[in-house]
């Protein structure tokens, strides 16, 4: 048996939030944490979450497990807890909950969107495919692969703290990912946007970001490009 | 009812995955007012699992490539009941398709020349079969869905496409002339429920392989689509054929691509034999998918599986190279880790074929109009909607899809439904109207679950059902198990009609959510089980103990499953291209 304590809230019911007790049966297998969370809806349809791919690339489940942020479909319960101890699922931190681990993400959407997350190139396109030298398509490893699930923005004491102006590392990355693309002409344009004092500069490379990536991506490094060119275009 | 808020829009479209956005992104640019409704975040869709890469002869790999061998290849693999025009459009209009989502940013990986990288992929080859295989799968390392998928959620981003994120759809409203005339949708966060009045209501909404226990698919694949259409009285489309991916890890379910064995891996038995040699002599380990899934089947009932209980078979990949292996498989890395525990750098990975794609769905033409059939087997399309995607049966995949056509199909088919729509508001396409009866039957199945006091429960229901169609209707099929698979669902529809939803609250409220999808979980259960029933012969992914050959005397056709009698009528396919000459066909071998 496994002792859990789950995050509680339902605005239609509750006052205010509280952490629940489950005890699930796990047949001695070492279950990623969403499975677990399966089988406490199956004893308690009431618990709310979201999940969709189960595989760790639609970022659906983002949440935090005992303490840390994390994609509960491919969070080995053994991960987190060891034998007798209690795994702790609350919702990701810094974001309005709407029911339960569901967090209202439109704060995490709009800064997205901000950054102009789609490829800029006002020449008229080829009658083929842009063509991009392999050295150049590598500059965009390790950006493209953001699965959106806001492990990284809602770990951030930064984001935190001025969630409306601070990009965040999430769409930082995403930036950073258009700046990086020797298919997109507008460079200039994009550094403008953020030039202001909250947008990048509030990063204090904590990196609470980088070591909370379910995806192994750096969103730290990816700021670190962003403030040289900025640095770079000012001079 | 009659207090709910009605909103109109010029047209809306039901799912957010490849398909979806794409015709939203063609009628957003086209400034139409335009509603993308999707249960979910518009990239937690489950395009965004697709691995390998999207087919299309854009002769990047090979300069001399043709659409018409991607064609041959359709057409076989579709074991000659894919329709002829379509695959000709898909095949014909793909590379502007795809070189469009190059321009739009998706991150090709790439070759020296700077083009878009291609690999080998199953059932791919050049000159019509004679020239050995093709590398004509265009890929951004293994993650080519969700490069895809964050592409064109980024363009509808940039266009401005109105999404209604988080909203369930109840059930299409069709008037007293049949038109479709909108739909009712509930939004998960708040409960509330609202009339969506539109001159074109488009289907994208996916696959559904949750009906069967073992599955590639995300846990959002219920077949919604298909059970609006069915309750809607209309016709679905060859069901009995279901894609079982050869290499699904083994447990988990989840997909590892064929382009492991693209890139040079392949399955061994419990003695280490390359086994496909002896099945598909030419193609080996990159036949066709229904081709693999069946050798890989028998070695596992012959006694030739590997593990304990030699249950699955082995993904070779170490002898690629951590290099390539990092570079050009770097997601199947990831999962092999998590959900198999180990690294393909230096051990196979256990495999099993798994439920993984629906090759039927709600039949329709080239521009994605919805058709439906008489009873006297006449074809008739129905004004005001469309469908496209998985969801659809247009019908290019036939009784078996070959990898990488998948994604094509998405954007091929989202793009032409998007124009076609595009130009019929052109035309002056008008709304049609429905009655408040019209509109108030689209809540019912809704209020019955609000008004429930007592039942089973939803979760059990659902994988009752699961794992009778999972043993029933699985890669080898038998008339007598499916017989008792037939009654099963007899059974389970009248348990389900009288199940209990206990959470009646209104806020994302997912346990209503899930009803409602168990209510589509029947309906593609049942159309598939019958069609699977009443199709007597083998062919494609639908393979039978009890009628072992393929017969086109008597089966050359689209199975028609009708909900109202629900029986088993046929439809013609189409084998008239309009450039090309017919593949007429012959015996399929690889």
């Amino acid at each position: 048996m496994l002792n859990v304590k789950v995050y509680r809230y339902n605005p239609e019911d509750h006052r205010e939030p509280y952490m629940r007790d489950y005890q699930v049966n796990t047949q001695g297998k070492d279950l990623m944490v969403l499975d677990v969370l399966n089988l406490i809806k199956q004893q308690d349809p009431t618990l709310v979450f979201r999940r969709s791919c189960r595989e760790g690339v639609c970022g659906s489940d983002g949440m935090n497990i005992n303490g840390r942020n994390g994609l509960g479909c491919i969070t080995p319960v053994s991960d987190v807890v060891s034998e007798g101890e209690t795994l702790v699922v609350r919702p990701l931190m810094g974001l309005p909950i709407i029911r339960d681990l569901v967090v209202d993400m439109t704060q995490f959407y709009t800064q997205y969107e901000k950054i102009k997350p789609f490829l800029i190139n006002d020449q008229p396109a080829p009658a083929i495919e842009r063509l991009q030298s392999p050295e150049d398509r590598d500059k965009l490893d390790g950006l493209y692969e953001c699965i959106l699930c806001a492990c990284c923005s809602t770990a951030c004491p930064s984001f935190w703290w001025n969630p409306d102006k601070f990009v965040g590392p999430a769409g930082l990355l995403q930036a950073y990912r258009f700046l990086a693309d020797s298919r997109d002409n507008a460079q200039a344009e994009r550094l403008a946007d953020l030039q202001d004092p909250f947008s990048v500069f509030r990063c204090h490379g904590i990196m609470n970001c980088v070591s909370v990536c379910p995806k192994g991506l750096n969103p730290t490094k990816a700021i670190g490009h962003i403030r040289n060119l900025l640095l770079s275009a000012a001079c | 009812m009659s207090q709910i808020r009605t909103i109109s829009y010029d047209a809306v479209i039901v799912g957010a995955g490849g398909a979806g956005l794409r015709a939203a992104l063609q009628l957003a640019k086209a400034g139409q007012k335009t509603a993308l409704l999707s249960k979910v975040f518009p990239t937690r869709s489950h395009t965004v699992s697709a691995q390998g890469g999207i087919t299309c002869a854009i002769a990047s790999s090979d300069p001399n490539d043709d659409w018409r061998w991607h064609m041959y290849d359709t057409v076989k693999g579709s074991d000659y009941i894919g329709d002829q025009d379509a695959i000709e459009y898909m095949c014909s209009v793909g590379p502007e398709a795809v070189f469009e989502l190059e321009h739009m940013g998706l991150p090709f990986s790439r070759t020296e020349e700077g083009r878009i990288y291609q690999r080998p992929f199953g059932g791919q080859s050049k000159n019509y079969g004679e020239g050995g295989q093709a590398a004509r799968t265009c890929a951004a390392a293994d993650r080519t869905g969700h490069a895809l998928l964050h592409t064109l959620y980024q363009q509808n981003i940039k266009y401005n496409t109105e999404v209604f994120s988080e909203w369930c759809a109840l059930d299409l409203i069709r008037n007293q002339d049949g038109d479709v005339t909108g739909l009712l949708a509930m939004s998960i966060e708040t409960g509330e429920i609202v009339h969506f009045k539109s001159k074109a209501v488009v289907l994208a909404t996916g696959g559904a392989g949750r009906i069967y226990a073992s599955t590639t698919n995300a846990l959002i694949n219920t077949g919604d689509g298909i059970g609006m259409a069915i309750r809607a009285g209309l016709v679905a489309q060859d069901m009995e054929m279901w894609q079982f991916h050869p290499t699904g890890i083994a447990g988990a379910g989840t997909l590892v691509t064929e382009g492991c064995r693209g890139e040079g891996g392949y399955l061994i038995n419990k003695d280490g034999e390359r086994f496909m040699e002896r099945y598909a002599p030419n193609a080996k380990d990159l036949a066709g998918r229904d081709v693999v899934a069946r050798s890989m089947m028998i070695e596992i009932l012959e006694g030739r599986g590997c593990g304990p209980d030699g249950d699955h078979v082995f993904l070779k990949l170490d002898h690629l190279g951590e290099e390539v292996l990092h570079k050009r498989l770097p997601g199947i890395c990831e999962l092999s880790k998590t959900f198999a525990h180990v690294d393909p750098v230096k051990q196979p990975v256990p495999v099993v074929p798994t439920c993984h794609y629906m090759m039927g769905g709600v039949p329709t033409n080239i521009h994605g109009q919805v058709i439906t059939q008489s009873e006297a087997g006449v074809d008739k399309l129905i004004n005001g909607l469309f469908a496209v995607g998985e969801v659809a049966c247009v019908s290019v995949h036939g009784a078996n899809r070959l990898g990488g056509n998948s994604l094509l199909d998405l954007v091929v088919f989202g793009r032409a439904a998007g124009l076609y729509i595009e130009q019929s508001f052109k035309d002056g396409l008008e709304q049609r109207n429905a009655t408040q009866d019209d509109i108030d039957q689209a809540a019912v199945r809704l209020n019955r679950w609000n008004d429930s006091t007592k039942g089973e429960a939803v979760d059990a229901l659902k994988i009752e059902l699961q794992q009778s169609m999972q043993k029933a209707f699985g890669v080898f099929r038998k008339g007598d198990l499916m017989e008792q698979g037939v009654e099963k669902l007899v059974e389970l529809r009248e348990r389900i009609g009288s199940a209990h939803l206990t959470d009646k609250s209104k806020v994302f409220n997912t346990a209503r959510v899930e009803a409602l999808e168990l209510e589509n979980l029947l309906e593609v259960a049942e159309a598939t089980a019958i069609s699977a029933l009443k199709r007597e012969e083998s062919r494609g992914a639908h393979s039978r103990y009890d009628f072992p050959d393929r017969n086109d005397e008597e089966w050359l056709y689209h199975s028609i499953y009708d909900p109202s009698t629900k029986t088993l009528r046929k439809r013609d396919v189409n084998f008239k291209p309009k450039t090309v000459d017919t593949f007429e066909p012959t015996v399929r071998s690889y």
